[in-house]
């Protein structure tokens, strides 16, 4: 009887754990190793947000959100260890900052039945939800990203770039590979001359590189680099004098850590950027209910730079898609298939990101089962090295559906293919 | 001329500049290993510890900063100097005089005798916790390294070669910081040669390297010529940690040019300091002279395996690197 009314009691407080539960949401970041420098302050601006969230707001729907934090070391290997280390602590959504690590989740979280928010990164074609249903990759993916870049050529050209050449500089992986259909395509489509030169990891060395780029004298040349290869670029840039107003980074190479080691050499360059930058209220929230409170999960200094910006942006979607799975199931207690649920129902408006102190952090998007990318939009900023800022240049700028929307189709339908995967949304 | 020859002419330039680079960091492990015996692995480290303390130093930045904050409470970063170039340098140096004998203190001293397996394990050892400890003592963030040296293209040289070619040529391109790099490389081996051969320190430091055991037995200190050795690796650490870390900022990545080091090693022997800087030169000229005739066939981005491809050509046919002393065991 002693045993059975052990079992009982046991049996209740196990089933009374979920309910009582925080909301679990792991944070792979890489705060050592060769991408540091990046991984810092997205992580810090991830972490912050999500204790604001708790400080100011009591949680998500008076859930306390609980991070997670993972070392990866932008390593492949410890990114799946990270990720089977914290799966079972309830995890809601996976943001593993890398293209590599990304590929490797991709089936995990699928069997798992976890969400994967990729923002900016990973699979492009993850964009098609009736392929990837645990994949989202809002607001935007590599390819909108190189149709951004040139529909923003485009418009500095009068709407046409025929006989122009335009270079894509790239860091030699899956990552860097990503946009070089899209530009064939768009290279056929515009009539300019695309010529693409690969830069080795970790792009300490590319001498060889510029040296190409002065000889070819392309007009314009777009970078898809991250880490060292950034910084070494811009100054390479300089030092052949290759204008810098020509000269466009992908959003993974425009932080402000990409560009002043290079100093007033580096004044002119631009980048995409799918957040804005900017003076954002919920800064201000930040620094009172976190940093005051002892509770920054860094130093400090990194807010309001592109990367933290970025890291803030990814928690505001996953707390916003929390609250919208909440609000599905009529229960403050999600599990990661109805956050997967709240992510695909996801809505972000003006008024709502207004009304959250971060007006203009990204564009208007709408997830469905269908599109699980956003609207694919950018801005284009330029750095401004005698005040240290980057400027915006543009208003979010849409990328080219006609090309990209037959090349995540003919992708995902491949990986449907290979994996035995049936369409959803039907 | 034609511009393709010209062209072909200005890579193996920049081959030869970068070569200086490489031949820098391996400088580093050269003299270690002449010295002791030890292929030193954090030697890149080393190089990345030494820029991140000059610049720490030179924009007044509170070591351990961060630890310091958050044991205290405190919000303290900078002590508000900055001080010029050449006094961060000498303290610098300083700073890898102390670190050459806490190494020998605390790692080498212990491991006297032991198979060079171990102290080679020791040395990785070493890597990861210098590596950690320099993001704890400075952390982790870029930093721009300025020390006055110049960058961009040499002007003078461009504009009195552009006439070689046709319209297409716009003169050689040869960046400054490399031709400063290259004039300080050369400055390092002489002065590293007379050191060696006139000083009483570097004859003593050469009769280490033949028989430790019987310049022990004639009275030279081991423990003082580590400590020397690894005080010289630790400021050639700092000559290449400034070069390399002007192009790109000091950051964690400078730690990966001991890659680059590698096959000028295989190549030029790891105990000839004239084999580091020719082995850095073929190195340098070989990959980029294949990356400008076969990359392009490839998809390029060959430099990086390239460079080891032609040090494996070399140690096919002479094992010991060009300049390295040839082994000759008798049974």
């Amino acid at each position: 009887m002693k045993k059975t009314l052990t079992t009982l009691v046991l049996g209740a407080a196990l089933a009374a754990g979920p309910a009582l539960a925080d909301l679990v949401f792991p944070d792979l970041s890489y705060r050592t190793g060769p991408y540091a420098a990046g991984g810092i302050p997205f992580s810090d601006g991830y972490q912050d947000y999500f204790a604001l969230v708790n400080a100011r707001d009591g949680g998500i729907g008076g859930v306390p959100a609980k991070v997670i934090e993972c070392e990866t070391g932008y390593n492949t290997e410890k990114g799946v260890e990270c990720y089977e280390s914290t799966k079972g602590e309830g995890a809601l959504i996976y943001q593993p900052l890398s293209t590599g690590i990304t590929y490797q989740l991709i089936p995990k979280v699928t069997a798992d039945g976890i969400p994967l928010h990729t923002m900016g990164y990973g699979r492009t074609s993850a964009a098609n939800g009736k392929v990837f249903s645990n994949v989202f990759n809002y607001p935007a993916n590599y390819w909108d990203g190189a149709s951004v870049a040139i529909n923003y050529l485009l418009s500095e050209n009068g709407g046409s770039l025929d006989g122009k050449t335009i270079t894509l500089l790239y860091h030699n992986s899956a990552y860097g590979k990503e946009p070089i259909r899209t530009l064939e395509d768009l290279s056929k489509k515009h009539g300019f001359t695309l010529t693409t030169i690969a830069v080795d990891h970790p792009g300490q060395e590319q001498k060889s590189q510029w040296l190409q780029i002065r000889r070819e004298r392309p007009d314009y040349v777009v970078m898809w680099g991250w880490g060292v290869m950034n910084q070494v670029a811009v100054q390479e840039a300089a030092n052949i004098r290759f204008p810098m107003e020509n000269f466009i980074g992908n959003w993974w190479a425009g932080a402000e850590h990409d560009v002043t080691p290079a100093g007033m050499a580096a004044n002119g360059y631009k980048s995409l950027n799918m957040n804005r930058i900017g003076d954002l209220p919920v800064f201000a929230d930040i620094k009172k209910y976190v940093h005051e409170a002892g509770n920054a999960a860094g130093d400090g200094s990194n807010v309001g730079s592109v990367l933290y910006t970025r890291g803030m942006y990814a928690a505001v979607l996953a707390v916003e898609a929390a609250k919208t799975a909440q609000e599905m199931h009529g229960t403050p207690n999600i599990t990661a298939a109805m956050m997967r649920d709240g992510m695909e129902a996801l809505e972000m408006t003006d008024a709502k990101m207004d009304a959250l102190g971060v007006a203009g952090i990204g564009p208007e998007f709408s997830v469905s089962c269908e599109n699980h990318g956003g609207s694919g939009m950018a801005i284009v900023q330029q750095w401004d090295a005698a005040a240290k800022v980057w400027k915006p240049l543009t208003d979010y700028l849409e990328s080219d559906a006609e090309v990209i929307a037959p090349l995540v189709l003919e992708d995902s339908a491949a990986f449907a293919a290979e994996n035995n995967i049936a369409e959803r949304c039907n | 001329m034609p511009d393709q020859l010209l062209f072909a002419m200005e890579v193996m330039l920049n081959g030869l500049m970068a070569g200086v680079l490489y031949a820098l960091v391996a400088l580093g492990f050269v003299l270690i290993f002449k010295a002791s015996g030890i292929f030193n692995y954090a030697q890149g480290v080393m190089a990345l510890f030494a820029a991140l303390t000059l610049v720490g130093l030179q924009e007044g930045q509170v070591p351990f900063a961060h630890l310091i904050n958050a044991i205290f409470g405190t919000d303290i970063h900078h002590f508000g100097w900055h001080l010029p170039a050449l006094v961060a340098i000498i303290l610098t140096i300083g700073v890898m005089v102390v670190l050459a004998i806490i190494v020998e203190k605390f790692v080498l001293k212990h491991l006297v005798n032991q198979e060079p397996i171990i102290l080679f394990m020791a040395t990785i050892g070493l890597a990861y916790f210098l590596e950690g400890f320099g993001d704890v003592m400075w952390g982790s963030e870029i930093k721009m390294l300025d020390v006055g040296l110049p960058q961009g293209a040499s002007f003078w040289v461009e504009e009195n070669t552009a006439w070689l070619g046709g319209e297409g040529f716009y003169g050689f391109f040869i960046d400054k910081l490399d031709m400063v790099a290259a004039v300080v490389a050369a400055l390092l081996v002489i002065s590293l040669t007379i050191f060696s051969q006139y000083s009483k320190q570097g004859r003593a430091l050469r009769a280490v390297a033949d028989d430790h055991q019987a310049a022990l037995s004639v009275g030279i200190s081991l423990r003082f010529i580590w400590v020397l050795v690894w005080s010289i690796a630790g400021f050639v650490a700092l000559v290449a940690g400034i070069m390399w870390g002007a192009k790109s900022g000091v950051q964690f990545s400078l730690s990966l040019i001991a890659l680059k080091a590698l096959p000028v090693l295989m190549l030029g022997g790891f105990t000839s300091i004239p084999g580091a800087i020719v082995g850095g030169l073929i190195i340098g000229v070989g990959e980029k002279l294949f990356e400008f005739t076969i990359g392009p066939m490839v998809g390029g981005a060959t430099e990086n395996w390239f460079a080891y491809v032609l040090a494996l050509l070399f140690l096919v046919f002479r094992p010991q690197g060009l300049f390295g002393e040839k082994i000759i065991e008798r049974v």
